[in-house]
């Protein structure tokens, strides 16, 4: 089996021990069965268990593994070795933006407090019915581009309104997953959650920089329900 | 070690579909309920089902809960539990409608209602014809459930522990459980979590073997807890080998590919099930495919320079039904077998997947051991639901999309159940047993001092490849004998883990350790329940164990109908007889298994 060494540099921060980060020179040899930047990754936990990165599904499904990879953010499940160029290091760091915990792994905590702040969950205060709520195809295609966000923050943590005002901005990822209720014909709250919304920050800090798309490893556009959920505004203000 | 103690009413291990359903059930119930849970709860490996989740709604066509029940057992070779499986298949209209109300995505059917599609083993009117059962969301069922059960319990306050990780159940002298020792995977603090109700909902253990469609999460926590603190684990032998893993990557193609008209093909380009199973084809039960496939490869009939796959061919489809359909099915196979499925087919192996085995259960989610009065005497404050459990409505062999039907309908009546005891238990909780906690305090304490011990990496490797080479879809007598010796040997290895990083952060080369130490009780378990019976059941085929006229493929239902028990305390075997019973219904007859 043909085999070749990989280069990176990798944020390094450990609050148990090291005084700052630093960026570590390491190089993992990897063979043809090893096609993703996890996968090698994965190799080199085993040369150096100390290394800390969250990942799970490795399919690209359940959002753990989003770095910021060469500059840019991704899932590192998702990420082909073959795109790296050659003789230059692959470089990893957090995702940027939110404190780190320790070496690529982030604290969440205000990405997710924005998220569960749009009320992400289906308001319909009629009593339910015996069978399901009827819903056209249509209608349901609505919603195609929207639920299947994976939560994995790289859109929020490219976006630089996110930066400046992780507290105050919902971010792509909570637009996103807003617009996915305003957008479902059986959710009855859309003129509350226009009103949540509503003020100098929460939605219109969105300058359409559109980092988030540009980024989105399931190929969505923020940019677009944030367009919408906007015009909605306009609509309902005059 | 320091460690302090937190007091609620149930604590739920697991934020995965069977624990985020039970969780609601707790939650809107008022009870003060903690979920811990290893990883972000919409990260669990609910996530990636594909296909859809079984019910009988008939939306399509005519289908009946009884049509149901039948493939179930069918399916099971005829060791599920009858009185169970009546019980998941009447429940589970109720269950999808539910998720629905939820407002789970599903797809529709032009009148509206839930697109339902069909799948391998369903079948109408007791195994004539393939009937649409499978309620699905395009290919990202798993997903869109997952996220709606995660949001319901936003909306009911649920207070979760997210990454932290459960380290060993609480049981007093009386054999009652009164909660988990964890650790906040964060800052290494350990927490005692003391409830009245304790649900595991802890997912397979796939990571087992070397190839596996599971993520790296799936690491049999809640079985090798429970076999630690004396629980059996039931029916270990029995693995579900997906037939369609992307050859190499291992990762998960749904049977909905072959329920919307995909086809497999071996290197003459003919479709050899066609000779294994002449009625259901491509959509025969999954062990059954799955050995159709292997027997293609090693009769030389596989495809590419290594003639060790075969292919899965949609390029017959409609492309706009790809990627309406199987839109995610489309990204994978570019992705990880680097092929557009409208173009080219993808090439694909059996691969591991499912355990049908699991903590027993019955059907009310509480767990149940032999006692003295009868073989399922309850364990008082134990409940266990989902992959994790054994109710056991899988037997020897799981039907596609009945996995998501078990971890709704069994987390929902785990939490039903601990609800009404919760109603009528007392106020004050039990006196904490300070044996069992320490029992629980030695692991982590003996990975801080470890030195001069094995390495995590390689030790897992040896596990795994062990478990692919000795117990895999065919399985013979010399092997698994040889595979009893040496997996006990990893065992000892396992015991003396070492680990480099001892930093109190976020230490995550502690928690793959911790990991390995239930891994292995689920491969040791395996292997011996596996090398133990003497018959071919479901997913569970020896060479030794042949077709004959006595024992019609292998089957030995005069010595073999019943249950295995694995007791970690000796690696002994006991067995339990299967319910053939079912609640209102006849008993499902006993007879050979075709499609």
């Amino acid at each position: 089996m043909t085999t070749r060494t990989l280069q990176f540099k990798i944020y390094r921060y450990d609050p148990d021990k090291d005084q700052k980060p630093y960026m570590q020179d390491i190089s993992v040899e990897v063979d043809s069965t090893d096609r993703k930047l996890l996968d090698a990754l994965v190799k080199l936990k085993a040369v150096d268990d100390a290394i800390a990165f969250r990942r799970s599904c490795r399919e690209g499904v359940c959002g753990s593994d989003a770095l910021n990879i060469n500059g840019k953010n991704g899932l590192a499940c998702l990420t082909d070795l073959s795109s790296f160029p050659e003789g230059k290091p692959i470089v990893l760091r957090p995702l940027p933006g939110l404190p780190v915990i320790r070496d690529l792994i982030v604290d969440m905590t205000q990405f997710f407090k924005q998220y569960h702040s749009i009320k992400p969950y289906l308001i319909n205060n009629d009593p339910p019915p015996e069978r399901e709520r009827l819903q056209s195809p249509e209608d349901r295609e609505e919603l195609d581009g929207l639920y299947e966000c994976i939560l994995c923050a790289c859109c929020s943590t490219s976006c630089p309104s996110f930066w400046w005002n992780p507290d105050k901005f919902v971010g792509p990822a909570g637009l996103l997953a807003a617009y996915r209720f305003i957008a479902d014909t059986r959710d009855q709250a859309t003129s509350e959650r226009l009103d949540n919304l509503e003020d100098p920050y929460r939605l219109f800090r969105c300058h359409t920089i559109m980092n988030c798309v540009d980024v989105c490893p399931k190929g969505l556009n923020p940019t677009l329900a944030i367009g919408k959920i906007k015009a909605m505004m306009v609509k309902r203000a005059i | 070690m320091a460690y302090t103690v937190r007091k609620f009413d149930a604590v739920i291990v697991g934020a995965g579909g069977a624990g985020l359903r039970a969780a609601i059930q707790l939650s809107e119930s008022g009870y003060k309920t903690a979920v811990i849970t290893k990883v972000f709860p919409t990260r669990s490996h609910t996530v990636a089902a594909q296909g859809g989740v079984a019910a009988s709604l008939g939306n399509s066509e005519e289908d009946h809960w009884h049509w149901h029940m039948y493939d179930t057992v069918k399916g099971s070779d005829w060791l599920g539990d009858q009185d169970a499986i009546e019980f998941m298949c009447r429940k589970a209209n109720e269950c999808v409608i539910e998720l629905e109300h939820y407002g789970m995505p599903f797809d529709r059917t032009d009148a509206g209602k839930i697109y339902q599609r069909p799948f391998g083993g369903h079948m109408s009117n007791f195994g004539e014809k393939p009937v649409r059962r499978s309620c699905a969301a395009a290919d990202r069922t798993g997903h869109a459930m997952l996220h709606a059960m995660y949001q319901r319990n936003v909306k009911a306050n649920t207070q979760f522990f997210v990454e932290w990780m459960a380290l060993d159940l609480v049981r007093d002298s009386e054999g009652e459980v009164l909660g988990v020792t964890a650790m906040d995977m964060e800052t290494g603090e350990i927490v005692v979590f003391q409830a009245k109700a304790t649900i595991f909902a802890t997912g397979g253990s796939g990571r087992i073997y070397y190839s596996s469609t599971n993520a790296f999460i799936n690491t049999g926590d809640g079985l090798g807890m429970a076999a630690r603190a004396g629980i059996p684990l039931e029916d270990m032998e029995f693995w579900q080998f997906h037939p369609t893993g992307v050859a190499g990557a291992g990762v998960l193609i749904t049977e909905g590919v072959r329920g919307e008209g995909g086809i497999l093909r071996n290197a003459q380009g003919e479709r050899f099930m066609e000779r294994y199973a002449p009625n259901a084809k491509d959509l025969a039960s999954r062990d059954v495919v799955s050995r159709a496939m292997v027997t293609e490869i090693n009769e030389g009939r596989g495809c590419g320079p290594n003639k060790d796959f075969v292919l899965l061919d949609i390029t017959h489809l409609d492309p706009a039904t790809i990627m309406k359909r199987l839109p995610g099915i489309r990204e994978i196979a570019i992705q990880f077998a680097g092929v557009d499925c409208i173009k080219e087919p993808i090439p694909v192996v059996p691969t591991c997947h499912y355990q049908m085995g699991g903590i027993p259960t019955n059907y009310s989610g509480q767990v149940v051991v032999p006692g003295k009065r009868s073989q399922n005497e309850i364990v008082p404050g134990f409940y266990a639901a989902g992959e994790c459990a054994c109710a056991s409505v899988h037997g020897a062999n799981r039907l596609g999309t009945n996995s998501l039907l078990d971890l709704l309908v069994f987390g929902k009546s785990a939490g039903e159940t601990a609800v009404e005891t919760l109603k009528q238990s007392p106020k004050a909780h039990k006196d904490l047993p300070q044996g069992e906690i320490d029992r629980a305090l030695a692991r982590v304490n003996r990975l801080n001092t470890q030195t001069g011990g094995t390495n995590v990496h390689e030790t897992r490797l040896d596990m795994q490849r062990t478990m692919q080479k000795h117990a895999g879809v065919f399985r013979f007598a010399d092997l698994l004998q040889q595979g009893v010796d040496k997996i006990k040997q990893v065992e000892e290895q396992v015991r003396q883990t070492e680990i480099k990083d001892k930093s109190m952060v976020f230490n995550t080369a502690r928690i793959e350790a911790l990991e390995l130490d239930n891994l292995i009780e689920v491969a040791v378990s395996t292997m011996v329940s596996a090398e133990a019976r003497k018959e071919s059941r479901g997913a569970h085929v020896r060479s030794d164990c042949a077709d004959s006229a006595e024992f019609p493929d292998g089957r030995n239902d005069k010595d073999w109908l019943k249950h295995s028990l694995w007791y970690k305390e000796g690696n002994r075997l006991d067995y339990k007889s299967v319910k053939l019973t079912p609640l209102t219904v006849e008993t499902i007859a006993l007879k050979k298994r075709a499609y």
